[in-house]
This record gives structure tokens, sequence and C-alpha cells, in this order.
């Protein structure tokens, strides 16, 4: 459920490496218990400023605040509140499945009896029980995101970053996967997701697509759809984002 | 060996009839992990044949097979005529290959790979240019740049140019459009859609289903086996059942009592909707008022067209992987 209360606020951020402008003046607000897509072409300045929010890089100017807390002063304690997701690094391979739950839980400050009875609940609740003792190398990828994605919402944070979750997993656990962010987000939990899939983007609550360190787009899908008339996100995506190149006729 | 096998091996060229891949029941295991399990298969000339799966179903150590860089353990299989276990130089010298990563010389300059490929196969950039001039010329302009140094699409696009510089028969690329941008990926399609006209036929992979619909005909690859192998049409079209799409502000909870319902068939999230199917035989309560006895009361329900991601959705769902799904959906059912 959304509501109009913002749990993350970007005001006139720029991020400059030397003379290069990778986020240029971005202005955008996202409410509490929302999917929100953040897309763009490679090069856009999407990572730059997943990195601003997630407390791993400072703002050059701007006001930031994630869950409350000011990114520019206090980029630790962002990382408190959040939870974080990457497609490609996310659990220790050779660690069990109940190891790296322990391993996360730890680092994110919980109580050694609370991790035990989240690991128990939480290998229950993805009909994981025969997997504690897997090492997470011999998981199917599919599981290992989902495995991922539970870990980061493990000690219920306010918003969970998601970076290209679903990259190479087949349509069926896409599709688990995004019950479970369905799901994540009913509990009351911000999902902030970047994807390459546009389809993707139809799932998301509302989606910004970001072109050449700027915002150009942010609406539902169905608003940006009827906005420029056509039937999907990916033909808004190719329509706007990247205004400098044409497609080959 | 048979005869029948040697059939003809002094084939220098292949006819237009023939298939320009040829599979027979392919299997390949690493130790104890199956691979590859009885794949059959069959590429025509000229057309663009899609091998559409996620990432471990095998499509990489499949294409490895096909372009002589590993041994199956079973199975025969011939590219343009060629056997991969006798003929493999025939087969190397006619295919262009282009590797999932790391196909460039990243301390080369672009113009720098491209000669170093064109010499490989004894031929020049000058001779075959006109096939590589449409990708090519995007990137020349920064021809003396390291290959490092360019961005994702434009590596692409020297890796495809140097993939071609040679004038393969036949092009394999494994992935070209992993974590490449939807831009970047429509531009690559309507690449290949050129080289067609120049009579090269194209095998390809992608873990993206919605890139299935640009292949003349494709396979859907899943752990180590082929499910279907059709144009993307006849694919879609396998879907016999009606199809619903459902639509609410709160997608969780419709998810969760559609699974109960007990005429439900199948249900899987698609963007803004909810794609159901239903049972033949359904219960009394008509599915509007279960839906609002859930809480559930601004529900849209409507026909959708299936699309091939349905389709596939269908396909894998039928088959063994993914048992731990199929429990979830049929808890709550009679």
């Amino acid at each position: 459920m959304t509501s109009r209360e913002p749990v993350i606020t970007v005001q006139n951020l720029v991020k400059r490496f030397g003379s290069f402008v990778a986020n240029d003046n971005l202005n955008f607000e996202v409410y509490a218990g929302e999917i929100f897509g953040f897309l763009g072409a490679n090069g856009a300045g999407k990572t730059t400023a997943l990195r601003i929010l997630s407390g791993l890089s400072a703002p050059t100017s701007g006001k930031v605040m994630v869950a409350g807390v000011d990114a520019g002063r206090n980029p630790e304690r962002i990382k408190r509140n959040i939870g974080y997701m990457c497609q490609r690094f996310s659990l220790y391979e050779d660690l069990t499945v109940t190891e790296n739950i322990t391993l996360y839980g730890g680092i994110y400050g919980m109580k050694r009896n609370e991790i035990r009875g989240k690991t128990a609940a939480l290998l229950e609740r993805l009909q994981f029980g025969a997997y504690g003792n897997t090492l997470i190398s011999a998981l199917p990828l599919g599981l290992r995101q989902k495995l991922a994605f539970a870990v980061a919402v493990l000690h219920q944070p306010k918003i969970v970053f998601l970076d290209e979750p679903t990259g190479g997993v087949d349509p069926i656990t896409r599709r688990q996967f995004w019950e479970m962010i369905y799901e994540t987000a009913a509990g009351g939990i911000t999902v902030f997701v970047t994807t390459h899939y546009m389809d993707e983007a139809e799932y998301c609550d509302r989606v910004s697509i970001m072109s050449e360190g700027k915002i150009v787009a942010l609406d539902t899908p169905a608003a940006l759809k009827k906005q420029y008339g056509v039937s999907s996100v990916e033909e808004v995506f190719v329509k706007i984002a990247r205004p400098g190149q044409q497609l080959i006729p | 060996m048979e005869p029948s096998r040697r059939a003809c091996p002094e084939k220098q060229s292949f006819s237009h009839m023939q298939p320009v891949v040829q599979a027979l029941g392919i299997g390949k295991s690493f130790g104890t992990t199956v691979a590859l399990r009885d794949i059959s298969f069959e590429v025509l000339p000229g057309e663009v044949f899609g091998f559409i799966g996620p990432d471990g179903a095998g499509k990489t150590t499949l294409f490895r097979i096909i372009t002589t860089l590993l041994l199956p353990d079973a199975g025969e299989i011939q590219v343009m005529g060629f056997d991969v276990r006798r003929d493999y130089r025939g087969i190397r010298k006619n295919i262009g290959y282009m590797p999932g990563r790391f196909s460039l010389y990243m301390d080369l300059t672009v113009e720098e790979n491209l000669r170093f490929y064109a010499t490989v196969f004894g031929t020049t950039v000058e001779e075959n240019y006109d096939l590589i001039r449409d990708i090519y010329s995007q990137i020349e302009p920064f021809k003396h740049r390291m290959a490092g140094k360019l961005s994702g699409g434009m590596k692409q696009k020297l890796a495809l140019s140097c993939a071609l510089i040679h004038k393969p028969s036949l092009l394999i690329l494994d992935e070209p459009t992993t974590g490449v941008d939807a831009v970047s990926r429509a531009e690559f399609w309507e690449m290949l859609k050129k080289l067609k006209a120049h009579n090269i036929t194209i095998v390809v992979s992608t873990p993206y289903m919605d890139e299935a619909t640009r292949c003349d005909r494709v396979a859907l690859i899943q752990n180590g086996r082929i499910f279907s192998v059709d144009t993307p049409d006849h694919i879609t079209a396998g879907f016999s059942r009606p199809l619903l799409q459902v639509k609410s502000a709160s997608k969780h909870l419709l998810m969760n009592a559609l699974k109960k319902y007990p005429g439900t068939l199948s249900v899987w999230p698609f963007g803004e909707y909810v794609h159901l199917t239903l049972r033949d035989v359904l219960p009394e309560e008509p599915l509007p008022r279960f839906l609002e006895r859930h809480g559930i009361r601004d529900a849209t329900l409507m026909e959708a067209k299936p699309g091939i991601e349905d389709r596939f959705l269908e396909l894998m769902s039928g088959a063994e992987p993914v048992p731990e799904y199929r429990k979830e959906v049929n808890d709550d059912q009679p």
C-alpha cells in the first residue's frame, strides 16, 4: 500500500566527477510502501544516484533525505535503515544458506536470538527447509536471488534497493521474485528497483527514466504510456532514454 | 564408425537444401552435472534461430559445442555439413562467434582489434568492409580508442564487426544483449535483421523472453533440455486456453486470493495485470464474488491476448523444473 508520505526526498541533487556531471539536478520523491522503478540507458547515471541514496557516495550538492536521514551528512546512518541487493554479488558462495542469513543479520545489528527466529521463518516461507546447510554455490541461480532478497529485508528496513535483481533468471522465478516484491511492499517496505527489463517496469507503481544525468520522465507506467501514446514502457523508453542517438533505420 | 555417418566427409560447401546446423541427441555432462540432455534441432539457411533460456540452461555449453570448442559426450552434430568431431577446421573457418564475454582485446584499439581478427582469418578489413560498414561506421570515429574504454553498446558493435570480418556464413552470438539497455538492444536486433540480407545464418541466445519474437524460429531451453522449437507465432498459438487479465490496486492481496480460488489453474503477475487461466469445471461461486469476499473490490477482469511468454510459462510449469512453485499453488486446492 502506498501513501503520500515520502521516504526518499531528493532536491537539486548534483554529482560531479571532475568536469563530468553524472547526476544533473535530480528532483524526486519516493513514497512509503511504493514500488519505484529506476530506469535509464547504460551510462545515464543510475548507479551514481543509487550509490548516493544508499550512503556509499556523497552528493556534490543538493539535499538527499533517505528514511529521515540526510545522505550528505550522515551516510552511515542510512545504511542501518536500508537493505541492498544486486545481481552480481549478494551472498557468500562458500557459506551455507543459514550461515549467510546469520552473517547478514549480524551485520545489520540484529540480536542473536532474533536472527535465529527470523532464519527459521525465512526458510519456512521460501520453502527452503531442505537447503539450510547447502552452500550457496550449490543453489540454482533463481533460488539464490530469492534468498538474497529475503536476506536484504531480514532486518525490516524502511527501504530496500534492488539493483537489477532478476537478470538472467527464468520467467517463472522472475514472477515469484515479483510476488516477493509485492508482499514486501504490502508489508510497508519501500522497494526501489533498477532493471533492464522494460516489461518489468510495468510491475512498478511509478517509474522514473534517466537520460544523460537527468530524470526525463517520472509517473505511473499507465500515465507514461498514455502521455507518449504507446502501449508499453519499452516504447516510452526507446523514445526518450537516449535523445542523442537515433535508431538505425 | 558406421558407413552412414561417414556420408560425405569430402563435402566443402553446403547446398541450400541442407540445414546449416543439424544436431541429434546431443548430451554433455561436467562431472555429475548434466549440462545438456538429448538436444536435437535444425537451423535452416538464412534464418535467425534463437535459443531462449535463463542462466544455467545450457546455452553457452551448446554454443561451445557448435563452435567446436567442446566435444559432446553423446549425439551427432553437423555444422554446414562438417562433423564437429572430425571436420572442426572446416567449421572454424566458416563461422563467426561472439562469445558472451571478452571477445575483444581491451588493450588494443578499436581498429587494431578489427585488423587482428581479419589477419587471423587470412583476410583484410578492406576486403569485407561492405559487410560491416553499417555497424563499424558508427564506432569508426573512435577507432584509435582502446577497446577497454568503450561503452557497452560500442563494445558490442565492435565485437560484432570482429565476428563478421571474415564474412562467415554462420554467425553465432552468445547472449549479445545481456546487460545492455533497451535502446541498445533494439539497435542490435536491427543490425541482425540487416545481416540476414547478406545471407548470413544467425544462431543467437538470450535470456530475454521478449526477444523471442525477433527470431524466425526459437528453441526454449531450460535445465539442459529443449522444450519447444517453432516460430514465435506458432509457439504462442500453442496457448489454447482462454486467458484473463485481472487488475487491482492491491496486487499482493489479489494474487493471494486468486491462488485460493478453486477454479484457478494458473496465476502469474504480468506487469500491471495478473494473468489468470481457469479450470474447465468452475466452482459455483463466480470469481468476482469470491474476490469481493476476500476484500478485493476494485478488481477488473478482461479477456487478454496470450503472448509468447504466457506459452513459455505454461510449458515450463507443466514440466519438471521448479517443483516448489506447484506445491505453493496447490496448497489451497481441493
